[in-house]
């Protein structure tokens, strides 16, 4: 038989519907996802089933609503907190950063906020600077926050059924330009652990560290070097933190040329973190310095043919791994 | 400018009244026809990304922007192509600023949310609701620190007062009895969700509990909404501090461009209703005709004028070309 497929976004919404039917204390707020589904129509029908005392509509109040949302998980219940765009979530960093990151620490362990949020990151969707941004390097940056960047049906769905069960505050960022791809999802339960890599493809010659919108542009890059006898490994963390650094220095160790590409901005950035890990971690296998590769340093332009300059391609993957093996 | 309502018993008064309401009535007929060549624009994929027509909401901007000086201060929203007009932005480099061209007024790098322009006191549409709270007020410190005279506009939805930023810079104005008018532009629904579901209590109580004189207006009659505005801005002008509006109007068309399916959260009948009975271009008309301000061929030649001014500025957006590829990373810093 052949496998089931469903979109990122199905898988998103079948994820949380199995949570919320497996468990009461799990609720979902935010901006227009109830009747709407959001404007992504990710959620659509969960209101329908699970009720308006479950899924409920927010004044657009992200400050207001992720403390809301803080405190319920402190006081029993699992929320589910939507922030439409990732950029919003400028409007929730003090509930983020001073509040839910730092409440189990600074209880001296009593207290608990297991509350997920789920946001989306990434551009080329012709919507300018404020809502095209790729921020999950800023929560990656502090301790006591997961970071889930899953790029497939199959991981969001294992990723966000995790992220609901754990008991820490985790924030999932969904690229909004893959909820319409489609893929494996099987229909048995199933979880993925955090800090566990994916090696999306294997290969001998370099490694193409990827997260999250940048996997498919990795393994579209590697395609086109496989025609050049380019054989090369595509790895993806899957979560920024916990980090599976095992993964990615044995590939690093293997391949001995690595290149890391992330969405965010490249300076200070995820692609920064991974590059000197596996720096430390490969030294000695190395042939060539860690290539990062991320959004270009600027405010995301409307104008499409500036806005595709500013993000790694296929081609510019491609051709930075021919300079690293020497091919170009 | 003139501040006469319809009452005129001089030669003088008439005239000016009669030019002052001609031109309220085609600025609104430029924005109206300014948004059906954006929707034109998408429904023939010539326009990357999305826009949110501010159709049915005319009166509010070119209500408040008629009261206002050329310097003083706006700062708009996402839906803020009528503010910008309503400013006196010109339509030919809007449009190529909606097509990412480097004639647009950001050459090509804001789009249709981002609309600014120094020239006419525009500080900027922005994308983040509430987010130019912040901004509008601190330009209207500065208006009185520097002595300008200035005054500053803050145009956001209703669904803005969801953030509390508002309130932060609501207390502050006030505090600081700064030159700058709050107009909540209220057309009923937050994107797909009505307001009530989002609002708790009385909207121009949030104004009056800081001490800010606070009104509601009909946002459908440009003539009240003027009116307002200009015992509002005078005041703040002459240094009486902050005021509130809150415009009561619709928008007739979806969220954005792409909102085609919406009977899950409002009628067509509803939307008909408000076309048909509310329209604020229409109840203009009737207004200046029964006046014998003008006559309907005069208006329908309005309409053909600005048909012709939007055709022409829509046909320079297309042919412009696009920013070079180093502009990229211009003006990243200043
Ligand atoms: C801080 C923030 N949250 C959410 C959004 C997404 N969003 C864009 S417009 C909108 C609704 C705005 O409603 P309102 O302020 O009433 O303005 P209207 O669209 O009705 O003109 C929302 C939720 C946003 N742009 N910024």
């Amino acid at each position: 038989m052949p496998e089931r497929e469903l979109t990122f976004a199905q898988a998103v919404r079948e994820a949380l519907s199995e949570e919320m039917r497996r468990d009461s204390r799990v609720c979902i707020f935010g901006e227009d996802v109830a009747e709407a589904g959001t404007p992504f129509k990710v959620l659509s029908g969960l209101v329908e089933e699970f009720g308006a005392e479950r899924v409920l509509d927010t004044p657009i109040s992200e400050a207001g609503f992720t403390g809301v949302g803080v405190g319920a998980a402190m006081a029993g219940l699992r929320p589910v907190v939507d922030i439409m765009f990732g950029d919003f979530l400028t409007l929730t960093m003090d509930q983020m950063v001073n509040q839910a990151a730092k409440v189990h620490y600074m209880s001296g362990g009593h207290w608990k906020v297991p509350m997920v949020m789920r946001t989306t990151l990434g551009a080329t969707r012709r919507s300018a600077a404020q809502h095209s941004q790729s921020l999950h390097a800023w929560f990656s940056h502090v301790p006591g926050l997961k970071v889930v960047l899953p790029s497939t049906p199959y991981d969001v769905k294992g990723l966000l059924k995790t992220a609901i069960r754990d008991e820490n505050p985790v924030i999932l960022f969904e690229d909004k330009m893959m909820y319409k791809m489609k893929g494996p999802v099987p229909e048995e339960e199933y979880t993925i652990p955090f800090g566990v890599a994916d090696v999306k493809r294997t290969g001998d010659d370099i490694t193409i560290v990827a997260t999250s919108s940048m996997v498919q542009v990795a393994l579209g890059a590697a395609t086109l070097l496989e025609k050049e006898g380019i054989s090369a490994e595509v790895v993806d963390p899957r979560t920024t933190w916990p980090l599976d650094e095992k993964t990615l220095i044995e590939s690093a160790r293997k391949t001995s040329r690595v290149i890391v590409v992330d969405e965010g901005y490249g300076r200070y950035g995820v692609t920064a973190e991974l590059a000197a890990v596996i720096a430390e971690g490969a030294f000695y296998d190395l042939d060539a310095p860690v290539k990062r590769m991320g959004a270009m340093h600027v405010p995301i332009p409307f104008s499409p043919p500036l806005e595709d300059l500013t993000v790694p391609t296929e081609q510019t993957v491609s051709e930075a791994a021919r300079q690293l093996c020497g091919k170009s | 400018m003139t501040t006469t309502t319809s009452k005129h018993d001089t030669g003088r008064e008439v005239s000016s009244a009669k030019e002052k309401w001609l031109r309220a009535y085609r600025q609104m007929v430029r924005i109206r026809l300014f948004e059906e060549q954006v929707n034109e624009l998408y429904t023939r994929a010539l326009m990357p990304g999305l826009a949110h027509l501010y159709s049915g909401e005319e009166a509010v901007a070119v209500g408040i922007c008629e009261a206002l000086r050329i310097d003083d201060y706006i700062t708009s929203t996402h839906r803020g192509h009528g503010h910008c007009l309503a400013k006196g932005a010109t339509p030919d480099r809007m449009f190529a600023e909606l097509l990412g061209k480097e004639a647009g007024y950001c050459r090509g790098k804001g789009g249709s949310m981002h609309i600014a322009d120094p020239a006419t006191g525009n500080l900027g549409a922005n994308a983040i609701v509430g987010g130019s709270v912040g901004i509008a007020t601190g330009a209207a410190f500065a208006a009185k620190r520097l002595g300008t005279g200035c005054v500053a506009v803050c145009f956001f939805g209703e669904g803005a007062l969801g953030q509390g930023s508002l309130y932060e810079v609501m207390n502050l104005a006030q505090l600081w009895k700064l030159p700058v008018i709050y107009v909540c532009e209220n057309n009923l629904y937050n994107e797909y969700t009505h307001y009530s579901e989002t609002t708790a209590g009385d909207i121009l109580g949030r104004a009056t509990a800081f001490g800010i004189e606070a009104a509601s207006v009909d946002g459908q009659d440009v003539r009240k909404v003027n009116d307002l505005a200009t015992r509002f801005i005078e005041r703040a002008r002459a240094g009486g501090g902050p005021a509130f509006v809150q415009a009561n109007t619709y928008r007739y068309s979806g969220h954005h461009v792409g909102d085609i399916n919406r009977e899950y959260y409002r009628s067509k009948q509803e939307e008909q209703q408000w076309k048909t009975e509310r329209d604020p271009i229409k109840l203009l008309s009737k207004w200046l005709i029964a006046e014998s301000y003008a006559d309907s061929a005069q208006l329908e030649g309005v309409h053909s004028d600005v048909h012709a001014e939007m055709e022409a500025a829509v046909k320079f957006a297309v042919a412009a070309p696009y920013p070079a590829p180093e502009e990229v990373d211009q003006d990243v810093y200043a």
